[in-house]
């Protein structure tokens, strides 16, 4: 066992890689969220974002292509979701869970032939000045330019629903349909879009595995991550700045354990393994201990009626 | 003669199977308080609805000032000049004042500017408002003001109000009014729908009746007896509940030194609470709302447990036996809030008819459900207390306030009980059914039951019991006779001069 051999700096750079994907998708499900629907369906519009994006990536040779496709083909299976459940009235559990499946067996046909290729990288951004601080460079300002997308997602969606009436309507439409829509407000078109938005990030989250943080292709490779961006979201209590402390947690223990694997501490590798996800849940159930509550409509299926 | 502000012309508006609005035409005048009465499912709901565009009629012409007005959504109708301030609130209870306002305007200000505009015109019409208060923390009073102010702030033309007071104490009633009198000197024309006979009279100044989708007759509230509006809003002479005079038998229930805390965060304890009701006697409990009325409902049901001998069923001490129990022994409760207390909104009927039901009508045999007993049963509710649904297979949310509100005390009713407790029996019912349901109640008593009614509605009590108890802070005034009592002696014990009764503190 040599714990010298973690290097903090390394560890923490490689600890918002980590956290990336998580975030991203649990951003596009907080918005998705807080219109009052419930999307069980992240894992498998991640793992389809993962494979549109590599595909299209290799053939293009252009990684910020693989990434417009992944957004592409996550928001495309989010729609088979909006057709369900929006105008088919099903119920939005059944139809997460099927949706999940579906992406999971899809991405899996689509992916057949691109097991053990490498993709195009995309190379990491270089500020002058800024990323040639010491210790301060390597953490904050040498990484690869989706991790800022990220963060800039999660300020552009806080201030969104704090600050523009666009944001609101969102909220009210989340939290009383019936009472939107007697105001005179599309609940379905504004639902349809929260949902096509929460794809696209889900995808560009499942992008970030298979582009970046792996990079490489092989079947299932999102592990679950789209399960604890939808614990992440709850436990966040539907608040983008909570969801982002959530998924560096998470992805910094994620890190840290791997490095301690490495290092070979004699704790069984099987309790390392669960530690960020017992962690993660841990905090974050303390912190949402204060009285948010979830959108009052939070999957209640809307029906205009008169 | 002058443009009125709107015009109806031969409104008509079906929907599968029922005539909501069967040509229905008037004129609201400029500057106008207009009522629009009707009993439940008379179409006045859908009436306004066109009005305010979120329904659209089949035919007919609506004028507004001469010019044609056709909305076709309600962002067309407020765009126009009329708001609406609605039945059921349509108001986001997560979000704070000023959000919910803004929410219901086409171009609102920024919210620093919204807020200082919502403080001025809420103490302009004094109706005072916090507009960083959230929503969900507001009582029934103060989420109308919301509404309200909502409305004010688009300077309308004509605001529409659906039953503006159901949800309000009497002094918050006082309140509204004094609004809507100060709102029609300004100008403003207001749509006024109610069955609320007394009200009307007092503040409208042109009624249309409506009956059955149609327009029956108009007449000026302030000239036109409460009775003779009743009349045509029915379309038949109405029935004064009748009290045969009768002889009480032994003491059927006997409350003693009843002290309980209240279970939820909000409400009042009960304090060292006395009352006795002989069979056949109807004791009436008087006093604003929230002054222990839910917690006596639930002392006396069972949902609240009390010290065994603290309440007493034929001298048998019930005190420690749950609802079902108590139910067996003839213990019949009915509670105020209809959805979610007395029935469970997305069962059908026939299920709520089993929840409370099964212990006297039998409905059960070892734990399995007799189905088709309680499907009868339910239906000798609808039939016997004339509940308007297509059958029992239907959900209790899907009934009007009103019709749900004939279930359910027609439920308890028809199981005879021995004791029969209600609170606020007739509660946004309109007149005819409210005087059904009172007379039922007097019919009960008649056959020997005791009645407790706890109401809001000092007329219902006058009219319907023998005794007379008012409810204040939790604490219970000594029941008089009602017949010897005057209106300011009511409102004495009402307000908390209980006489010996404050020694006990």
């Amino acid at each position: 066992m040599n714990l010298g051999e973690i290097n903090p700096i390394l560890l923490i750079a490689s600890l918002m890689v980590a956290a990336t994907p998580l975030l991203l998708a649990a951003i596009g499900e907080l918005v998705v969220e807080k219109a009052g629907v419930l999307n069980l369906g992240v894992e498998g519009m991640m793992i389809v974002g993962a494979i549109s994006g590599f595909a299209v990536s290799v053939e293009t040779g252009s990684p910020w292509l693989g990434f417009v496709a992944a957004a592409i083909g996550g928001a495309l299976l989010s729609l088979l979701f909006v057709l369900l459940t929006q105008f088919a009235l099903a119920n939005q559990v059944a139809s997460g869970l099927a949706l999940t499946l579906f992406g999971l067996g899809l991405s899996a046909l689509l992916g057949q032939s691109y097991v053990g290729i490498k993709p195009p990288s995309m190379g990491d951004i270089h500020i002058p000045v800024l990323s040639d601080l010491p210790v301060i460079g390597p953490i904050l300002f040498q990484h690869d330019p989706i991790l800022y997308v990220g963060i800039a997602l999660t300020a552009g969606v806080w201030a969104m629903l704090k600050y523009t009436r666009a944001g609101l309507i969102l909220r009210a439409v989340g939290e009383n349909h019936d009472a939107a829509h007697a105001l005179g407000y599309k609940v379905i078109r504004i639902r349809i879009l929260a949902i096509l938005f929460g794809g696209a990030c889900a995808g560009l989250g499942g992008a970030y595995i298979s582009l970046i943080r792996v990079p490489q292709w092989t079947e299932g490779m999102t592990a679950g991550v789209g399960w604890i961006a939808l614990a992440l979201v709850v436990f966040a209590s539907w608040k983008p700045w909570r969801a982002l402390l959530g998924a560096y947690l998470f992805g910094g223990i994620t890190v840290l354990q791997l490095n301690l694997q490495a290092a070979g501490v004699a704790i069984p590798v099987e309790y390392l393994a669960m530690s960020p996800y017992i962690i993660t849940i841990l905090v974050l159930v303390i912190l949402s201990a204060d009285k948010s509550r979830a959108p009052a409509s939070l999957g209640r299926i809307f029906h205009a009626s008169h | 003669m002058t443009t009125p502000l709107l015009s109806l012309q031969g409104l008509t508006k079906a929907y599968p199977g029922v005539v909501a609005n069967d040509h229905v035409s008037f004129d609201i005048a400029e500057g106008e308080v207009h009522a629009l009465l009707g009993e439940n499912g008379a179409g006045k709901s859908t009436l306004v609805k066109m009005i305010y565009g979120l329904v659209k009629p089949d035919s007919g012409t609506m004028l507004m000032r001469g010019q044609p007005y056709a909305p076709s959504e309600p962002r067309a109708a407020r765009a126009d000049g009329v708001a609406m301030v609605f039945q059921h609130f349509s108001l986001f209870d997560a979000l704070n004042v000023a959000e919910n306002i803004a929410l219901g305007m086409e171009n609102p200000p920024p919210m620093g500017d919204l807020a200082a505009r919502i403080r001025e015109v809420s103490e302009n019409y004094g109706l005072p408002l916090d507009p960083y208060r959230t929503v969900g923390d507001l009582s029934a009073g103060e989420r109308q003001r919301v509404e309200i102010i909502r409305c004010l702030l688009q300077d309308p033309k004509l605001l529409i109000m659906d039953e503006p007071t159901s949800v309000l104490t009497p002094q918050e009633v006082e309140i509204l009014f004094e609004t809507l009198k100060k709102l029609r000197s300004e100008g403003t024309s207001i749509l006024y729908i109610s069955h609320k006979l007394e009200e009307i009279r007092t503040l409208c100044d042109h009624a249309t009746i409506l009956r059955l989708g149609r327009n029956v007759g108009e007449c000026t509230p302030s000239e036109t007896s409460a009775r003779d509006m009743a009349e045509l809003m029915v379309g038949a002479v109405l029935q004064t509940p009748e009290r045969a005079g009768r002889a009480f038998g032994p003491v059927a229930l006997d409350v003693t030194g009843l002290s309980v805390p209240s279970p939820s965060e909000f409400g009042t304890a009960l304090k060292n609470v006395h009352l006795t009701v002989r069979k056949g006697e109807v004791l009436g409990i008087g006093g604003v709302a929230g002054n222990g009325q839910d917690e006596l409902l639930g002392a006396l049901s069972g949902e609240i447990l009390t010290t065994a001998d603290a309440i007493k069923f034929n001298g048998q001490p019930i005190g420690r036996l749950g609802p079902t129990a108590r139910r067996k022994l003839g213990v019949l409760t009915a509670p105020e809030e209809r959805l979610g207390h007395a029935a469970a909104p997305n069962m059908t009927l026939t299920e709520n008819a089993l929840l409370t039901g099964s212990v006297r009508e039998n409905l059960e045999t070892r734990g399995f459900l007799k189905w088709s007993e309680a499907r009868v049963f339910a239906e000798r509710i609808i039939k016997s207390f004339d509940v308007r649904t297509p059958g029992p297979e239907n959900a209790a949310r899907s009934l009007s306030g009103g019709n749900l509100q004939k279930f359910v005390i027609g439920r308890e009713v028809l199981q005879n009980p021995e004791v029969l407790v209600v609170n606020q029996p007739t509660w946004g019912v309109d007149a005819a059914a409210a005087a059904a349901i009172r007379q039922a109640i007097l019919d009960l008593a008649a056959q020997g039951t005791a009645v407790v009614c706890i109401s809001q509605d000092l007329d219902e009590l006058m009219e319907i019991s023998d005794s007379f108890a008012a409810l204040n802070e939790g604490r219970l005034s000594a029941p008089r006779p009602t017949a010897s009592l005057t209106v300011e002696e009511i409102g004495l014990m009402m307000g908390g001069a209980h006489g010996m009764e404050v020694a006990h503190v």
